[in-house]
């Protein structure tokens, strides 16, 4: 015993936790190399200082503009644009989340066989890579200005959305509580329904919440681009220099997408 | 014989030889221990015999159907008759009790009653009859995550039970719970076995219970069957067989003197 004496006391005083990075060469290149990055991109940043400082007096001009608010002389351009958003986000998330549920079930590896998976990641990857203004610019040109062409790009951005996050989930499940329900005789439809739907249930209703919340946001500024909704309201009351119009819109969204979130999140809580 | 497997074998992908093949042989109403070390084969040699995973080769005959060669819907309607047990329950958490008993019935109807649960009265009667013979019928509306490992376990049989089958399998259902629950648990399966003629394969490493509950205890080693004998020949060259060296005089001793553990005192 006393040949191998350990002395754990000088054994604690040389411990120390082990690095990120455990060369010290490459660490301490590392840390040089990201500083003398930033100071050089720092560097390369040109501020026109009396630009900014005129500016500013301009933006506070812009922004004065916009008091008091003017709800009533656009009363009815506003209402319209406002339900047109509304219809828009709700028939999207909902057509949305209907074809994303099939994209999910076939983007989980542990459910389809790999030609399959690989065609439904290929739809999520395709759905994900274009942000929703790009798509709408394309959608605008096939199907013209308007709501459709703001319903189908929310519709095509909730798909990839929802069916990663849904596909991610399904790979995620208790596999033995799935193969229980295997074990029964059940059929594949049957193992989705009682082995898979029940563990992914609260994930796929909380999402939905969000990706309505998401998708009301999204259609105010779809109106840029001609797609419809309110910011098609919004933009046309920029164009005109009605700021007070715009700042009620804006009043509007803020009111609508508060709403949307505390309800989400609650919707959320309730399900978990 | 109630269910013949010969020659059986399986290897996974990684190139484990999980079974090298296995002859067993279960008459009708039969209670069996498939006791063995981990990792030799008695997870894979039970989940051979309803195919949750693939035999590679050999065959599986129960009551006459060769299993490894069905296609998809008739593996389904075999799977039917041979119901499975599991150490961590396997109770779909989020359903009910009643929905987790039911799902037991999911290969006798079809899709759509099965989505809005509209079951016939006789399988929901036989549940409850089922959930009160096990003592549960005050809970069929709990969530089954609700519910303590002993009263999970009591789920997972009747489960079981509603497929109506004539062979159990059953995987380390005593792995998750403590000693008394696991003979409690092992008497309950033991007992229904009796009542209603089923034969059961129950996978085992708890030595001593095997020894308690099942007159025939088969060894698994390494994916090959090393004993094939009645509870009482297990000795400690056998145990040393199935398991390698190790003192085995307290194990054989102590499966005797466990006939009543609330007995002993604390």
């Amino acid at each position: 015993m006393s040949a191998t004496l350990f002395d754990a006391a000088a054994a604690a005083r040389g411990w120390r936790p082990p690095p990120l990075v455990a060369s010290p060469v490459l660490r301490y290149a590392i840390y040089l190399g990201a500083l003398a990055y930033a100071a050089l991109a720092i560097g390369t940043i040109e501020v026109n200082w009396t630009r900014a400082a005129e500016g500013l007096d301009r933006g506070l001009r812009f922004v004065s503009g916009f008091f008091p608010p003017d709800f009533t002389s656009k009363r009815s351009d506003i209402v319209e644009g406002l339900l047109e958003s509304l219809t828009m986000t709700v028939v999207s998330t909902v057509i949305g989340v209907a074809l994303s549920i099939p994209v999910a079930v076939g983007g989980a590896r542990n459910l389809a066989p790999l030609p399959i998976y690989l065609a439904c990641r290929g739809i999520i990857a395709l759905s994900r890579t274009f942000q929703e203004i790009i798509v709408a610019i394309v959608f605008v040109a096939m199907v013209g200005f308007g709501p459709l062409a703001g319903m189908l790009t929310l519709s095509f951005a909730t798909i990839g959305f929802m069916a990663k996050l849904i596909a991610e989930d399904i790979e995620d499940i208790a596999e033995e509580q799935a193969e229980a329900v295997r074990a029964t005789g059940a059929s594949w439809f049957q193992l989705l329904a009682w082995g898979i739907l029940p563990q992914v249930r609260p994930r796929l209703i909380g999402l939905s919440a969000y990706r309505l919340d998401i998708n009301f946001r999204e259609s105010a500024v779809l109106g840029l681009v001609g797609a419809g909704g309110i910011g098609d309201t919004l933009n046309t009351s920029f164009d005109r220099y009605e700021f007070d119009t715009a700042a009620a819109v804006l009043l509007i969204i803020i009111v609508i997408v508060l709403a949307a979130e505390y309800s989400s999140s609650w919707i959320r809580r309730k399900v978990q | 014989m109630l269910l013949n497997i010969t020659g059986l074998t399986k290897r996974y992908p990684t190139g484990d030889m999980a079974l090298k093949g296995v002859d067993l042989a279960v008459p009708k109403g039969q209670v069996m221990a498939l006791i063995g070390p981990s990792g030799a084969g008695k997870s894979s040699l039970i989940r051979c015999v309803n195919r949750l995973v693939e035999p590679t080769s050999g065959s599986v005959v129960l009551d006459g159907t060769e299993l490894t060669r069905l296609g998809a819907g008739a593996l389904r309607r075999a799977r039917r008759r041979m119901g499975m047990i599991f150490q961590e329950y396997a109770l779909v958490e989020r359903l009910t009790v009643m929905e987790n008993v039911l799902s037991g019935r999911l290969g006798y109807v079809g899709f759509w009653p099965s989505w809005f649960r509209r079951f016939p009265r006789r399988d929901v009667e036989e549940a409850f009859r089922l959930l009160h013979r096990v003592g549960l019928e005050h809970m069929v509306d709990k969530r089954a995550d609700a519910l303590s490992g002993g009263q999970r376990q009591r789920v997972g049989i009747v489960r079981a039970l509603t497929q109506d089958p004539q062979l159990l399998l059953v995987d380390e259902p005593t792995a998750s719970l403590d000693p008394k629950t696991s003979r409690q648990i092992m008497r309950l399966i033991v007992e229904l076995c009796e009542e209603r003629g089923l034969a059961a394969i129950i996978n085992i490493h708890d030595v001593a219970l095997a020894q308690q509950f099942a007159r025939r205890i088969v060894g698994l080693r390494a994916g090959q069957i090393v004993f094939d004998g009645p509870a009482t020949d297990l000795t400690a060259e056998v145990l040393t067989t199935i398991y390698g060296e190790e003192d085995w005089s307290q194990t054989i001793r102590a499966a005797e003197d466990e006939e009543e553990p609330e007995a002993i005192p604390a």
